[in-house]
C-alpha cells in the first residue's frame, strides 16, 4: 500500500481558530501524503486537531496557510461555489451521529446528493438501490431514520455516502455513537468498501479497536502530526 | 425526490408551529382582503360611472337646488343626448337604521340614461304609468321582503309626511358593479305634493343628469352648460359622473387612509409572524443546512430550502385566507348591504393578497437565509449531537 500513488498530499498546511482576541494554534505545519486506496486512521487526544485536518481535506474549512491537493486539484484555491460542487463529486461524509435528515426516508437520505447531478429518476433510483444493498439496507429503505438502529443509521449514511462514487470517503467517529456489535459491523463494511471497491477512506477515531481494520494510523497531538505507524 | 417533497415536509415538521403560523396568516390575508374590499366598496360609484354621463348640480353646493326650468335649455346644448333630473327624498323606512337611498326622478329618462338598472317590459310600463309607482333594486327587495303591488310608506325627512308608494318593479343590475339597493319614484308625485304643501320649494331639481353625444367631447359639454348658467340665479356646476362620485368618496379620505394603513398594518403583522417562525426553523435546523453544505448543496440551493419553506407556509395560508374571503365577504356584504352596496371581492384584492404573501415568504426568509449560508460547516456540524 506504501507505494500507491497520493490521491491526497497535505502541505504545511497550518490552522488557527480565533477566540475574541485569542488566537489557538489547532495545526502546525502539517505534511503527510495519502495514496490512494488507502485506509488511513487518524488518532489522537481531544482537541488534537484530527476533525479539523479532516475537515481541512473534505473541503469543509479552510487552511490558514498551507495546500492541499485532492486527486489533483488544489482545493485550498476553490472558490466556496466551487468547493461545494467539487465535495459533491469527490467526497463522502460519514459523521459519529450518522447526520441523517429525519423527514426523509432512507431511500430518500440516499437519494439526496444525487439531486445535484444531471440523473434521470430512474438512474438515481439504481444508483441508490445498489448503495442500500452495498449496505444491506434495501429492506430498510422506506424506513425513516427513527425507526432505524443506530447502527442501521449509520449504514444508511455510508450508503449516502458512496453513492455518488466518491474519490475520498472521510469518516469522522463512525463509530463514536455504536455499541460494540454494531461498530464491527461498520468497520467490516468500511474494511470491505477498501479492500473490495478500493475507496480511500479517511477515518477519524477514538476507537483503538476500529483504527486496527485501518493500513496507517497517524497520530496528532497538540496540532503536530507523529511519523507513520502501522496498526 | 424532489425538492418541493423536501420543502413540504420540513414546512410541516413541527405541525403545531406550522399549524398556529398559517393561521395567523389565513386571518391576516382575510382582514387584510376583507379591508381592500371596504375600499373598493367605497369607489363602487365611481367605478360603475359612465364616461357618457355628466352631472349638473348648484354651484355653490349640492345641498342648493336648481331650477326646473334649466332642463330645457340643457337639453338644447349642442352635445347634449338626454337629460334627466332628481333629488335626493332622505326618506326614512319605519326606523331610522334601514338606511337606503331614495330618489325621486324623471321615471323614462332615468332609465333611458340608466340601463344598467334592468327592468321587465312589464315592470317598466307599470311604473311609467303610475304616479305613486317606486322601483327597488333586487337586494333591498330582498332585505325587506318586498313584492310588486306592496304599498310602502316612507317617512320624510327633508320633505316631512307620510309617503306612500305602491312598488311597480325590481331592478336588477346589468353588471356586478350595479348597485341593487336604490329606491327610486316619480319626480312628479313629490313636485305635486310640494305644490300643495310648500309651494316654495315646488320645480326645484337636486342635480340634473346628462347624457352626452360623445364621451369624449364631455368636457366642452359641461364647459357649454356652465357657460349657459354663468351670472344667473343658480349658478351650475358640471361635472363627469365619475368626478360627481369621487366629490362624495374624497369626503371620507381620512376614514378610506385609515383603513388602508390598517391594511399595511396587517402585512407587516404577517411578516413578524413568518418572520419568527423561519427564525426558529431555522436556527433549530442549522446543523442541517450543514449536512446538506457538506453533501454539495451550494448557497442558492440552502437559500432555495429555506425561502422556499416560507412560501409553502405564506401561500398555504394565503390560499386558506383567499377562500374564506368570497364566503365572508358575501357574509359581509348582506349584512352592511344598506352602507356597502357593492360589496365584491375583486381580482385586484385577491392579486394583492396573493403578492403580499409571496413577498412576506421570501422577506421571513432572508435572515435565515443569510445565517445558514454564512455559517461555516464545521461549525454547523458541531450544533449536531
Amino acid at each position: 500500500m506504501e507505494n500507491k500513488a497520493p490521491i491526497v498530499e497535505v502541505r504545511h498546511v497550518s490552522k488557527c481558530y480565533h477566540r475574541g482576541s485569542q488566537i489557538i494554534p489547532v495545526l502546525q505545519d502539517i505534511t503527510f501524503d495519502i495514496g490512494d486506496g488507502e485506509f488511513l486512521a487518524l488518532m489522537g487526544p481531544s482537541g488534537s486537531g484530527k476533525s479539523t485536518l479532516l475537515n481541512l481535506i473534505a473541503g469543509i474549512d479552510k487552511v490558514d496557510a498551507g495546500t492541499i491537493t485532492v486527486g489533483g486539484i488544489d482545493i485550498t484555491t476553490l472558490s466556496e461555489m466551487d468547493l461545494a460542487r467539487w465535495r459533491s463529486v469527490n467526497v463522502g461524509f460519514i459523521f459519529q451521529f450518522y447526520n441523517l435528515i429525519p423527514v426523509l426516508t432512507a431511500f430518500e437520505n440516499v437519494e439526496l446528493p444525487l439531486l445535484l447531478t444531471s440523473l434521470s429518476k430512474a438512474e438515481r433510483r439504481a444508483h441508490v438501490e445498489m448503495a442500500l444493498r452495498v449496505v444491506n439496507l434495501l429492506d430498510r429503505m422506506d424506513h425513516y431514520p427513527k425507526q432505524l438502529s443506530g447502527g442501521q443509521q449509520q449504514r444508511v449514511a455510508i450508503a449516502r455516502a458512496i453513492v455518488t462514487d466518491p474519490t475520498i470517503l472521510v469518516a469522522d467517529e463512525p463509530t463514536g455513537d455504536l455499541d460494540r456489535v454494531s461498530t464491527g459491523e461498520i468497520m467490516e463494511l468500511m474494511d470491505t468498501l477498501n479492500t473490495e471497491s478500493g475507496k480511500t477512506i479517511i477515518m477519524v477515531t477514538h476507537d483503538p479497536r476500529a483504527a486496527r481494520k485501518a493500513h496507517h494510523i497517524r497520530n496528532l497531538d497538540k496540532g503536530v502530526l507523529d511519523s507513520d505507524a502501522h496498526p | 425526490m424532489h425538492i418541493l417533497k423536501i420543502l413540504f415536509k420540513n414546512a410541516f415538521r413541527h405541525k403545531l408551529r406550522t399549524a398556529l403560523t398559517i393561521l395567523s396568516i389565513t386571518i391576516a390575508i382575510l382582514a387584510f382582503s376583507l379591508l381592500r374590499t371596504v375600499i373598493s366598496a367605497w369607489y363602487a360609484g365611481v367605478d360603475a360611472s359612465s364616461a357618457s354621463r355628466l352631472v349638473t348640480r348648484n354651484a355653490v353646493s349640492l345641498i342648493f337646488t336648481l331650477p326646473l326650468s334649466y332642463e330645457e335649455k340643457i337639453r338644447q346644448t349642442e352635445g347634449v343626448r338626454i337629460v334627466s333630473y332628481g333629488n335626493w327624498f332622505g326618506g326614512i323606512y319605519i326606523d331610522e337604521k334601514n338606511f337606503f337611498a331614495n330618489f325621486a326622478v324623471d321615471p323614462k329618462t332615468y332609465l333611458d340614461l340608466y340601463p344598467e338598472f334592468m327592468l321587465t317590459g312589464e315592470e317598466k310600463n307599470a311604473f311609467l304609468r303610475d304616479r305613486k309607482s317606486f322601483v327597488a333594486g333586487r337586494k333591498l327587495a330582498e332585505k325587506y321582503g318586498w313584492k310588486i303591488g306592496d304599498i310602502i310608506t316612507l317617512r320624510g325627512t327633508i320633505y316631512p309626511g307620510n309617503w306612500e308608494f305602491v312598488m311597480r318593479g325590481i331592478y336588477r343590475g346589468r353588471d356586478e358593479t350595479t348597485d341593487e339597493s336604490q329606491f327610486f319614484f316619480h319626480w312628479d308625485y313629490l313636485n305635486e305634493t310640494l305644490k300643495k304643501t310648500a309651494p316654495e320649494r315646488a320645480d326645484q331639481i337636486g342635480w340634473y343628469m346628462i347624457g352626452v353625444t360623445n364621451p369624449d367631447l364631455a368636457t366642452e359639454v359641461a364647459e357649454r352648460i356652465d357657460r349657459t348658467f354663468k351670472n344667473s340665479i343658480a349658478e351650475t356646476l358640471t361635472e363627469t359622473e365619475k368626478a360627481f362620485q369621487l366629490g362624495f368618496v374624497s369626503m371620507s379620505n381620512a376614514i378610506i387612509t385609515a383603513i388602508r394603513l390598517v391594511s399595511l398594518v396587517v402585512i407587516v403583522i404577517i411578516l413578524a409572524v413568518v418572520a419568527n417562525t423561519m427564525v426558529m426553523t431555522s436556527r433549530e435546523r442549522i446543523g442541517e443546512y450543514a449536512i446538506f453544505k457538506t453533501l454539495g448543496f451550494g448557497g442558492w440551493r440552502i437559500a432555495g430550502l429555506i425561502v422556499g419553506e416560507s412560501l409553502v407556509i405564506t401561500m398555504t395560508g394565503c390560499a386558506i385566507g383567499v377562500a374564506l374571503t368570497f364566503p365572508t365577504a358575501k357574509l359581509f356584504g348582506h349584512t352592511m348591504g344598506t352602507y356597502f352596496p357593492v360589496f365584491n371581492v375583486g381580482n385586484d384584492t385577491i392579486g394583492y393578497a396573493i403578492v403580499s404573501s409571496v413577498l412576506v415568504g421570501i422577506l421571513a426568509a432572508i435572515i435565515p437565509t443569510y445565517r445558514a449560508i454564512k455559517i461555516p460547516i464545521a461549525e454547523g456540524l458541531r450544533s449536531i449531537g
